[in-house]
């Protein structure tokens, strides 16, 4: 409530209140405050590579920890940083965007947070405890069965736990636009963004099962003695590939089509325009992820699949270019005739396009299988997937955080930092990923931690290490950039950028009942309507009443806590059997939670329409 | 509570499972699920489909499996199937006792299912030395039944869990959503059982 909110609380008081919430908003900030945090190792990992990397035959990082590298910055800057800095954005502003005062499911919305949290100390915790997982973050089988230590349980149990996570998330999303849009808001008038964010849960929902099924079969091999991927017993290793993928590729969609819904929305706000072709962005977005699920094979055109499997696959993944070239063209056309304002914001989504159409050029190079033959396990591999995740996610995210975040800080980021933090990273992420294009063509495979004098890659390899010094040097200036705005920044208004969108009607940061009335909503871009006709502000579709609001529970985090003890237990069993009760008590933590949570009613509280009157508008 | 009023209604709605939000969001969201539990089945179905005849030496399907035992627990599961149904039937009409009993005799038939299930299970291991551990087959098979296992073993405990809270308080429009929700739950179960009745046992017997 904002009549608490501004009297000074105690740190412990702040901290439960974090543990405890179910507030859409808060749990965004910790999803970003987490997501950041694993962003900031795998950028230390990255790193790390980059120093053996700068010169030939280097031996800063011995090959077995350069293993553990290139895997723990895969699997954190995928799983721990990418994606829950975009759930955290989908948290924040979805809700918003759509006129709800909250999500479907709260309280899920707080356990997906905290499984993703233990799932990704557990990962993490690999470090101190004997050695991270070195079998690459695609973990292909039978190196994953044959890697020694316990690198790989903790891959395999923190994924498990934080996947689940991400799955709870999806569904809760999907039932958010599903039953609680405002009046008026017809699924024809979402936001970009609220559209990417419920068709990349669709994504969700049906990749990551198959990923669980992945990690439980690996898990069984390597705990419980099964023989899935061992092929003396008749076993099939290309089994977990096909897992692995079917999960993998959705995956790649799932981090690229929130950014791409953020830049609609950035694009149309700052070009003081409609978005042009909304309707074909929307099916182009729901193709993308609908030929997502067919392409995952064009990761295995080496495998052997066979001519016609690989043509098929090479087919329909170049299929996804023209759904992708819908987006960039409506995109320039939205722009096209726009009273364009260039910040921080608009700078990331301009330098995006370009970027992340070289990375969908060398796409469809890689989607043609024979010449995929050339380029398999190369580093033009590297720089094309850097090229799309960097150039489209990251380059999202930082989009968005500067968009977003007067609404969910109440401060503007300040805005010479954000443009010098922009342009050292864009020639830092070039300086780093263009060259190895050519670096993989003229042979350097990837994965390897030396590589030999003289073989044309020596300067390839220092520039590239320059970049991504500068690439840090942006990320320490964007971190400074927020330290300084939350010390000193301007506080922001209600609407600075002049939105279009619901979520610009709202107090900056938002009441935690988001809107005191919900809003009529009529037609696409409603605030903007509004505006357009004089009035400037929504029309309520309620009277002034009552306000439903769920309870705050610390459930969600004991029982996230359960699954992380009963994931160490599953890890050291092997060793010696008295970890199993490790494996017990966690289970029966985390049971035990969920029975409560069954049993006990929670019929969430009212905030009375007098206390609503009493607050100011 | 303030809204103890709004949930215990002087009538019941037609359909108190989708009468608030939450019991909406209830229903919609367990569909959800579903469609993911769906990926999660099918991934199992692939993995056995490719490592069914990985035998290793050991027994094979046509050994091992007998159609009585495996017709008797589909008969179980697919009756408490629709027991459920008929327990769903007394919550629309507000029959709280009722929806009860048939709600007591699904768990029965479940239970029934798991003995059965339990009873397979020790036959192969005790009787033809196959387990988890014996052949890909092994790994593959003793995986995906245990996962529909496993998903019975939740549903019976939910179940319970739910007819014991609510014995004393009947319906609302609270716990309606609830007892709907594990319905859907327990038809999704009993559709695998009826392709893992197809694909492992009935294929298994003629491949």
């Amino acid at each position: 409530m904002s009549i608490a909110a501004t009297q000074k609380r105690g740190f412990g008081t702040v901290l439960w209140d974090y543990l405890t919430t179910v507030d859409h908003k808060k749990i965004a900030h910790l999803y970003l405050f987490g997501g950041g945090f694993f962003f900031l190792l795998g950028g230390l990992e990255a790193l790390f590579i980059r120093i053996q990397l700068i010169t030939p035959e280097n031996d800063f990082l011995s090959a077995g920890l350069y293993n553990e590298m290139i895997t723990m910055h895969g699997t954190t800057m995928i799983f721990l940083a990418a994606m829950p800095l975009l759930l955290g954005l989908m948290n924040a502003v979805m809700p918003l965007q759509i006129g709800a005062r909250d999500v479907a499911f709260p309280f899920l919305n707080s356990l997906g947070l905290w499984l993703f949290m233990f799932g990704g100390i557990l990962l993490n915790l690999s470090w101190f405890l004997g050695g991270a997982p070195d079998s690459g973050w695609t973990s292909y089988a039978p190196l994953s069965i044959q890697s020694p230590g316990h690198g790989v349980d903790f891959y395999v149990l923190g994924l498990q736990i934080a996947g689940a996570g991400t799955l709870i998330g999806g569904i809760n999303f999907l039932a958010t636009v599903v039953t609680m849009r405002a009046p008026g808001m017809t699924y024809m008038r979402m936001p970009l963004f609220t559209w990417a964010t419920f068709i990349t849960s669709v994504l969700i929902l049906f990749a990551f099962p198959a990923l669980t099924v992945g990690l439980f079969l690996l898990m069984f091999d390597r705990m419980f003695g099964s023989a899935f991927f061992d092929v003396a017993l008749g076993g099939n290793t290309i089994i977990w590939q096909h897992l692995f993928w079917i999960f993998g590729h959705p995956e790649v969609y799932i981090l690229i089509l929130p950014a791409f819904g953020l830049f609609s929305d950035i694009f149309s706000t700052f070009s003081r325009k409609r978005l042009f072709g909304y309707t074909a962005m929307v099916f182009a977005t729901m193709l993308i992820a609908f030929l997502g699920f067919m392409v995952w094979a064009h990761h295995m055109f080496t495998v052997g699949l066979g001519p016609v499997a690989n043509s098929i696959f090479a087919i329909a993944t170049m299929a996804i270019a023209v759904p992708t070239g819908i987006k960039i063209f409506n995109w320039l056309a939205t722009m096209w005739g726009g009273s364009i304002k260039i910040n921080s914001a608009m700078l990331w989504s301009l330098g995006f396009i370009p970027t992340f159409t070289i990375g969908g050029m060398t796409g469809v190079m890689l989607g043609s299988s024979v010449a995929d033959y050339q380029y398999h396990d190369t580093y033009f591999v590297v720089a094309h997937f850097h090229y799309v995740i960097v150039g489209g996610t990251v380059f999202g995210i930082l989009a968005g955080l500067h968009y977003w975040w007067p609404k969910m800080f109440g401060r503007i980021l300040h805005e010479g930092m954000g443009k010098f933090t922009f342009w050292v990273f864009m020639i830092g992420f070039h300086l780093t990923f263009f060259i190895q294009h050519f670096l993989g063509l003229m042979g350097m495979p990837r994965r390897y931690w030396v590589f030999l004098e003289d073989q044309g890659l020596d300067l390839g390899n220092l520039i590239s290490t320059i970049g991504a010094f500068l690439m840090a040097i942006a990320v320490i200036v964007f971190l400074y950039n927020v330290v300084h705005t939350a010390i000193k920044g301007d506080k922001a208004p209600a609407d600075p950028y002049d939105g279009r969108t619901l979520e610009w009607t709202t107090a900056s940061p938002p009441a935690h009942y988001n809107f005191k009335q919900l809003p009529l909503v009529r037609g696409l871009d409603p605030l903007w309507i509004e505006k357009t006709e004089g009035k400037g502000k929504m029309t309520p579709a309620e009277p002034l009443g009552d306000i439903h609001m769920p309870n705050g529970s610390i459930l969600p985090f004991i029982m996230s806590l359960g699954f992380f003890i009963a994931g160490i237990g599953f890890i050291f069993q092997v060793d010696h059997s008295a970890w199993l009760i490790a494996v017990y008590v966690g289970m029966a933590i985390a049971i035990g939670c969920m029975l409560i949570r069954s049993l006990k009613d929670d019929h969430g509280h009212h905030i009375h329409k007098e206390e609503l009157e009493r607050e100011a508008d | 509570m303030s809204q103890d009023h709004s949930l215990n209604p002087e009538t019941m709605p037609a359909e108190p499972e989708k009468a608030t939000l939450e019991g909406k969001n209830k229903f919609f969201g367990l569909w959800f699920f579903l469609g993911g539990e769906t990926v999660l089945f099918a991934s199992l179905f692939g993995t056995y489909l490719a490592l069914k005849n990985s035998t290793a030496g050991g027994p094979t399907s046509n050994d091992l499996f007998g159609l009585e035992l495996v017709f008797l627990m589909t008969i179980l599961l697919l009756t408490s199937s629709l027991t459920s149904v008929y327990a769903m039937y007394h919550m629309k009409n507000n029959e709280f006792k009722k929806m009860q009993l048939w709600l007591g005799i699904t768990a029965l038939l479940g239970l029934g299912f798991l003995a059965c299930e339990i009873y397979e299970f020790a036959h192969y291991i005790t009787d033809y030395g196959f387990t988890f551990r014996s052949s890909a087959f092994g790994s593959a098979f003793y995986t995906l039944v245990s996962f529909h296992g496993g998903h019975v073993i939740f549903g019976l405990s939910w179940l319970i869990a739910l007819m014991v809270r609510n014995a004393k308080r009947g319906l609302n429009l609270y716990n309606a959503p609830k007892f709907n929700t594990f319905s859907l739950y327990w038809h999704f179960i009993d559709v695998v059982w009826v392709f893992i009745f197809t694909v492992v046992y009935l294929m298994g017997k003629v491949v």
